[in-house]
C-alpha cells in the first residue's frame, strides 16, 4: 500500500504524538502493570465477574424481591415432607428447605461470602506479612542475630504448615466457638504461613539485589534499606497471593459452614450454609446445592483470573 | 601520607570440603587526595572484592576471611565497627557501580533516591533536600532536574541512570570515590560522557578517585597511578605514562598486547594472552602468571616473584621483565626470545 506524502506525514505526526503521549504516561511499576492488565482478556473477565459479585453484595439486598428470612413456601402451604417447589416464573430458582426465596437468599448471601472472603484473607495477610517482613528482613540484612529471630519465626511457620490447613481451621473454630468471626480468624490463620513464606522469600532474594548494596554503600541504615527499599520490592507476588487466597478463602469458610462450625445465626445466608443445608435434600432437589456451589466456583474462577494475570502483569521479567 | 593506604589486603572465601579461594593475596597501593588510581585486571583478579573489602560491603557469611590494612584518613576501615562504617559509607567514601539499572531501586522515583542520602548524612529533609537533589542531578549533567526527579529508573537511558547514580555518590563530596567498572555497561559515546564527568567532578572538587576497570583506554584517559593486578596480587606498578610507554611485567605487556589500535596494520592480528585467568599457579608456587607467560623461566616456578622496585618509583612482580630499550639486556633475553 503507497500512501500520498501528505497522508504520510500525517500517518508520522500521529505515531510521534502517541509516542510523545506514552512517555508521559509510562510511569509507575504499579501503573505500568495496571496497563498490562487492561490488554489482558483473562485479566478483564476476571475483572468483570468481580466487579459483577462486589455490585450484587454492596447493592444486592436492597434489590431482592422477598426478604431472605421469608418462609413463603410454608406460608402458602407449599412445603410438604418430600417436597421443595422448582423455579417458577416469581420464584427463579424455586424454594429451599424452609420454603424461602432461593433467589433472593443467594443474591443476599452474596455480601457474606465476600465479607468473610475479605475479611479472612486481610487477616491472613496482615500476621503473614508482619511475620514474614520481620523474618525477611532480619535474615537479609541482619547479622547473627537476625538468622536467629529469621529462623525462630519460621519454625513456627513451620509447625502451622505442618497441619493441614482445613484440619487446622477446624480446630481454630472448634477451639474458639462457631462464629462469624471465627471462621474468619480460623479461614485467616490458615494462610499465614503461605504469605510468611513468601514474602520472607521474596525480600531475601532482593536483600541481595544490587540497588541494596547501592544503598549499604551510601550509609543508609539497615532499617530504612528493608522499609524503602526492600518491602516495595518484595510485595508484588504477596499481592497476588492475596487474590489467589481470596478464592480459597471463600471455599474454606464454606467447607467450615458445611461441618456446621460457621456462623450459627442461619437466618443470614451465606453461600456455604446454604451449600450446607442442601445436602439433606439432594435427592429431593439437588439444584438447591447446584446454585450456590456454581456461585462459588464462578467467583473463585473471578479472582484467580485476576490474581494470574496481576502475576504476569507485576512480573519485572516479562517488563519490557 | 597517603588518604588511603592499602597494605596487604588479603580476602579468602573457605568452604568446608573445599579449597579456600584466595580472591585478594596480599594487594597493597595507596590512593594521595585528589589523585586518580587505576586498578586494572581482567576478570576475576579480584579487581572488585578489592573494593568492596575496603567499603566493608562483602557478604557476611561463614568463611569469609579478610586480612591486612586499609588506613583512610588515619583510621583502619577493616576494623571498624558497623556503626562507624555506615557513617563514613556515603559521606566519605561512595562507590558507583557497574550496572546503573539494577543499582537503582525500580520502584521508587530517582529524587527519593537522591533525598536519602541528603537526609542519611547532611540532615536535610523536604523542601530543602529536594532542591539539593535537583542541584546534584543539574550538576551531573542532567537536564530537566526538577521533572527528572519524579521519574522512575526504567525512564531514564543508561547513561542518566549512571549519572543519577554518580550524583548520589557524590552527594556528600566525599574524599574518595570508588568506580567500580562504571561504564562497563554502557554505549561508547555515553561512556566517554560518563568518564568526562567523572574527571571534572575530580578536577572541581578535589576528590580522589579509585578506578577499577579492565578497560585500559579508559586507564588511558583517566588515571595518574596504575596498577595491575593479576590472581589477586600486584603485580605492576607505575605511573600512567611510562606504564604505557614501558610496561615491564609480562602480563602488563599482554593486556596492551590485547587492545585494538587505530595505528596498527589492517591485516594485523591482535596478541590475546593465551589461556584463561582460571590457569593459574598458586602464588605461593611461584607466579600466578608463569602458566600463560610468554618470558617464563625456569625461576618463575618454586617460588613467589618479590615486588621488584625500580629506580623511577615503579615496581613490578616478575624475575624477567621486559627489557627496557637502551638499558643493558638481562642475561637471560636470549632464551626466552
Amino acid at each position: 500500500m503507497t500512501l500520498s506524502p501528505g497522508k504520510k506525514r500525517e500517518k508520522i505526526d500521529r505515531l510521534s504524538e502517541l509516542a510523545a503521549r506514552d512517555d508521559e504516561r509510562g510511569v509507575s511499576l504499579w501503573q505500568e502493570a495496571f496497563r498490562r492488565l487492561r490488554g489482558n482478556p483473562a485479566a478483564i473477565v476476571g475483572a468483570v465477574i468481580l466487579a459483577i459479585f462486589v455490585l450484587v453484595a454492596v447493592v444486592g439486598p436492597f434489590l431482592v424481591p422477598y426478604a431472605a428470612t421469608d418462609t413463603i413456601g410454608i406460608r402458602e402451604g407449599l412445603i410438604k415432607p418430600g417436597v421443595i417447589p422448582g423455579p417458577t416464573g416469581e420464584h427463579w430458582f424455586g424454594y429451599d428447605h424452609q420454603g424461602r426465596d432461593e433467589f433472593s437468599r443467594m443474591i443476599v448471601g452474596a455480601r457474606q461470602t465476600l465479607l468473610v472472603g475479605v475479611v479472612s484473607t486481610l487477616i491472613g495477610l496482615a500476621i503473614g506479612a508482619l511475620i514474614g517482613g520481620v523474618s525477611g528482613a532480619a535474615a537479609g540484612l541482619g547479622g547473627r542475630w537476625g538468622r536467629w529471630v529469621d529462623t525462630t519465626l519460621m519454625r513456627f511457620i513451620d509447625m502451622l504448615l505442618a497441619m493441614p490447613s482445613l484440619l487446622l481451621a477446624v480446630s481454630i473454630a472448634a477451639l474458639l466457638g462457631a462464629s462469624l468471626t471465627t471462621v474468619m480468624i480460623a479461614v485467616g490463620v490458615v494462610s499465614v504461613p503461605v504469605f510468611a513464606r513468601l514474602l520472607r522469600g521474596s525480600m531475601i532474594s532482593q536483600a541481595n539485589s544490587d540497588y541494596v548494596l547501592a544503598a549499604t554503600s551510601l550509609g543508609v541504615k539497615k532499617s530504612k534499606i528493608a522499609l524503602t527499599h526492600v518491602v516495595p520490592n518484595s510485595l508484588a507476588p504477596v499481592i497476588v497471593q492475596a487474590t489467589l487466597t481470596l478464592a480459597t478463602a471463600i471455599i474454606e469458610a464454606a467447607a467450615l459452614s458445611f461441618l456446621g462450625l460457621g456462623n450459627p445465626d442461619t437466618a443470614v445466608p451465606e453461600w456455604g450454609v446454604m451449600l450446607a443445608d442442601a445436602q439433606q435434600y439432594l435427592g429431593i432437589r439437588p439444584s438447591l446445592a447446584i446454585y450456590p456451589a456454581v456461585a462459588i466456583i464462578i467467583t473463585a474462577l473471578g479472582f484467580t483470573l485476576l490474581g494470574e494475570a496481576m502475576r504476569e502483569a507485576l512480573d519485572p521479567k516479562l517488563r519490557k | 601520607m597517603a588518604l588511603l593506604e592499602v597494605e596487604d589486603l588479603a580476602v579468602t572465601f573457605a568452604r568446608r570440603g573445599q579449597r579456600a579461594v584466595h580472591a585478594v593475596d596480599g594487594v597493597s597501593f595507596s590512593v594521595d587526595a585528589g589523585e586518580v588510581v587505576g586498578l586494572v585486571g581482567e576478570s576475576g583478579c579480584g579487581k572488585s572484592v578489592t573494593s568492596l573489602a575496603i567499603m566493608g560491603l562483602l557478604p557476611k557469611q561463614p568463611g569469609l576471611r579478610v586480612g591486612g590494612k586499609a588506613v583512610f584518613d588515619g583510621t583502619d576501615l577493616l576494623q571498624l565497627d558497623d556503626r562507624s562504617r555506615r557513617d563514613i559509607r556515603g559521606r566519605d567514601i561512595a562507590m558507583i557501580f557497574q550496572d546503573p539499572l539494577s543499582s537503582l531501586n525500580p520502584v521508587i522515583p530517582i529524587g527519593l533516591q537522591v533525598t536519602e542520602v541528603l537526609t542519611r548524612h547532611r540532615g536535610m529533609k523536604g523542601e530543602a533536600a529536594a532542591k539539593e537533589a535537583a542541584a546534584l542531578l543539574d550538576r551531573v549533567g542532567i537536564p530537566d532536574p526538577k521533572r527528572r526527579l519524579k521519574e522512575y529508573p526504567h525512564q531514564l537511558s543508561g547513561g542518566m541512570r549512571q549519572r543519577a547514580l554518580i550524583a548520589m555518590a557524590v552527594a556528600c563530596q566525599p574524599r574518595l570515590l570508588i568506580a567500580d567498572e562504571p561504564t562497563t555497561a554502557l554505549d561508547v559515546t555515553i561512556q566517554a560522557q560518563i568518564l568526562e564527568l567523572l574527571k571534572e567532578l575530580v578536577r572541581d572538587s578535589g576528590t580522589a578517585l579509585l578506578m577499577i576497570t579492565h578497560d585500559l583506554g579508559v586507564v588511558a584517559g583517566m588515571c595518574d597511578t596504575v596498577n595491575v593486578l593479576y590472581g589477586g596480587r600486584v603485580v605492576e606498578t607505575a605511573r600512567r605514562r611510562p606504564l604505557f610507554r614501558q610496561p615491564r611485567h609480562p602480563y602488563t605487556v599482554g593486556l596492551l598486547g590485547s587492545v585494538p589500535r587505530l595505528d596498527a596494520g589492517r591485516g594485523e592480528k591482535l596478541n590475546p594472552i593465551p589461556g584463561s585467568v582460571r590457569d593459574l599457579l598458586p602464588w605461593p608456587d611461584g607466579c600466578a602468571f608463569a602458566p600463560r607467560c610468554a618470558r617464563r623461566t625456569d625461576e618463575c616456578v618454586g617460588e613467589p616473584p618479590e615486588l621488584v622496585h625500580a629506580h623511577d618509583g615503579r615496581s613490578y612482580r616478575c624475575v624477567n621483565p621486559e627489557p627496557v630499550p637502551g638499558m643493558v639486556p638481562a642475561p637471560r633475553e636470549e632464551e626466552s626470545a
